[in-house]
């Protein structure tokens, strides 16, 4: 136990760096994800083919090849970084498919009915979609957007483990190899941390998914 | 698949918004292809094209071609083994908890649901990563297996995750089969162990076969963490190596993710057609479906949403 009292501030340290990257994963990947749903349902056929091919390349390849390939593709179009900012921006490239997803299949569960009332009413595209279909959409896709969230959590942790300095997985590392702590302890209090950070998502997740979602 | 996402939202395009569409896509496209461009350029500027860094990977006369490819070759056996047996693994252990959540009594069922549902919270690289530094402390020896030790701490850590995730999408599948059959079978005297193994688990099978798919692919994705960690040579890692003498890390990365793509997208698109196929063969009468909550839990739930809102959160 002295493994994780005599180093609580360094995992309250990790525990922060790791639930700031998984909470920039959030809005980026809830961000971006939405952009391409946007040009997955576009009535213009490059962006749908854009977007296609956007969700079915990154969701059929791992985050650790499309963290590789940021970390070294990135520096050579001009963008330089930190391992942190490759990592979040891997993270928030590879969720926003599966967010884009969970956003589409919202859209197509509302019923045909809905969108022909409201253009029966007159309602324009923007209206039809901004009023009527998007508000139902994405209360409906509540459930596996959860899933996803909640997936992006877990996955964050690959982030740390890729090499940002500070994290929970990083704080492990050290203590375990560096300060020669016994690796059981230290890594149960990794565990407990980042089940400190799924926990709590999922409750948030359920409770959301009791309030507002709509199960067709 | 018929949400208004097809056809109803904009309205059949006269021949001014036919125009506009094809001027807008005339736009997008362009718009699109420049910020390709501009890519290229500057990959090209940084040398990402020159034939130093791509002859090994796709010209055969290159002295380094075939020996890349073997190693390559190699890694991609070993990332195909790895997933082989974590599946198999995953699905044996994942089978006994299943059976044991939905049998047990409230005793035994408590603390099991307790333990499932933390590991369940726990990111599979802290599963792996926890497997293969704690075992070797507690005194586990993995020598004596074939293959290299991380092999085996790779397994462990993915085969605790994963036989989490398919207990519950047994349990899933057992929930959304028919009252009647556990009725049927009970009343014909079977016990309750036999109507579980004769009865519900292989129809229970039959439903999941999609989702167990999917769950394939994400093992298959999450062997590479094993690479990056660096205690398993799988596809991830031997491209890793191959990078540090021939110095084109980027093509390689791209070979693999193509690598990635082609056989995790024939497994998403067998998925898929038997999803249909099941969803086709589907015996019950549409006035019968069972009509409540879907589970939100399991990908497979008890009303019968549309084909995309039970696929949609699936191999994240």
């Amino acid at each position: 136990m002295d493994a994780i009292t005599d180093n609580l501030s360094l995992f309250a340290g990790g525990y922060r760096t790791s639930l700031l990257i998984a909470l920039l994963g959030l809005v980026g990947s809830l961000l971006v994800g939405t952009a391409v749903t946007a040009l997955r349902v576009s009535p213009l056929a490059p962006l749908r083919a854009a977007g296609a091919g956007w969700v079915h390349l990154l969701r059929n390849c791992p985050l650790t090849v499309v963290l590789f390939f940021m970390a070294f593709g990135l520096p050579e179009i001009g963008v330089n970084g930190s391992y942190y900012v490759f990592g979040v921006s891997a993270l928030v490239v590879y969720t926003s498919a599966f967010v884009c997803e969970a956003l589409r299949s919202g859209i197509n569960a509302v019923p045909q009915g809905q969108a022909e009332a409201a253009r029966a009413l007159g309602l324009s595209f923007t209206q039809t979609l901004g009023t009527v279909i998007l508000p139902q959409a994405f209360r409906t896709s509540i459930p596996p957007l959860g899933s996803v969230l909640i997936a992006m959590f877990k996955n964050s942790a690959i982030i740390g483990a890729f090499g940002v300095s500070g994290d929970l997985f990083d704080v492990g590392e050290a203590l375990t190899s560096a300060r020669g702590y016994a690796v059981l302890p230290v890594l149960t209090g990794v565990a407990v941390g980042y089940l400190g950070i799924t926990v709590p998502v999922a409750a948030i997740m359920a409770a959301l998914e009791r309030k507002v979602a709509i199960y067709r | 698949m018929n949400g208004p996402e097809q056809g109803v939202l904009h309205d059949r395009p006269g021949p001014k918004a036919r125009r506009r569409a094809l001027v807008g896509s005339l736009i997008a496209a362009v718009a699109l292809l420049g910020a390709g461009g501009i890519v290229v350029r500057r990959l090209a500027d940084a040398g990402q094209f020159s034939s130093r860094r791509w002859a090994p990977l796709v010209d055969p006369s290159a002295p380094e071609f075939a020996q890349v490819w073997a190693l390559l070759g190699t890694g991609l056996r070993q990332t195909l083994i790895a997933a082989a047996l974590a599946i198999t693994a995953s699905m044996i252990v994942g089978t006994l908890l299943g059976v044991a959540r939905m049998m047990l009594g409230r005793w035994g069922r408590v603390p099991l649901i307790g333990v499932m549902e933390l590991l369940r919270g726990l990111p599979v690289v802290i599963t792996i990563f926890f497997a293969y530094r704690v075992l070797p402390t507690l005194g586990v020896d993995v020598s004596f297996l074939p293959g290299e030790d991380g092999l085996w701490y790779l397994l462990v850590g993915l085969t605790v995750y994963n036989s989490v995730v398919i207990a519950e999408i047994l349990r899933a599948g057992v929930r959304s089969l028919p009252g009647g059959q556990r009725e049927a079978a009970l009343t014909i005297g079977l016990t309750s162990g036999q109507t579980m193994r004769m009865v519900l688990l292989p129809q229970a099978f039959r439903v999941m076969l999609p989702s167990l798919i999917s769950q394939l692919v994400v093992i298959l994705k999450d062997t590479s963490l094993g690479g990056m960690l660096g205690l398993y040579t799988e596809t991830l890692r031997q491209a890793n190596r191959i990078s540090q003498l021939l110095g084109n890390p980027l093509q390689l990365y791209l070979v693999v993710g193509v690598l990635f793509i082609l056989i995790n997208g024939s497994l998403s698109f067998l998925a898929q057609r038997l999803e249909q196929g099941l969803a086709r063969g589907r015996r019950v009468p549409l006035a019968e479906k069972p009509v409540g909550p879907a589970d939100p839990a399991g990908p497979v739930g008890p009303a019968d949403p549309p084909l995309d809102l039970r696929t949609a959160d699936r191999a994240v």
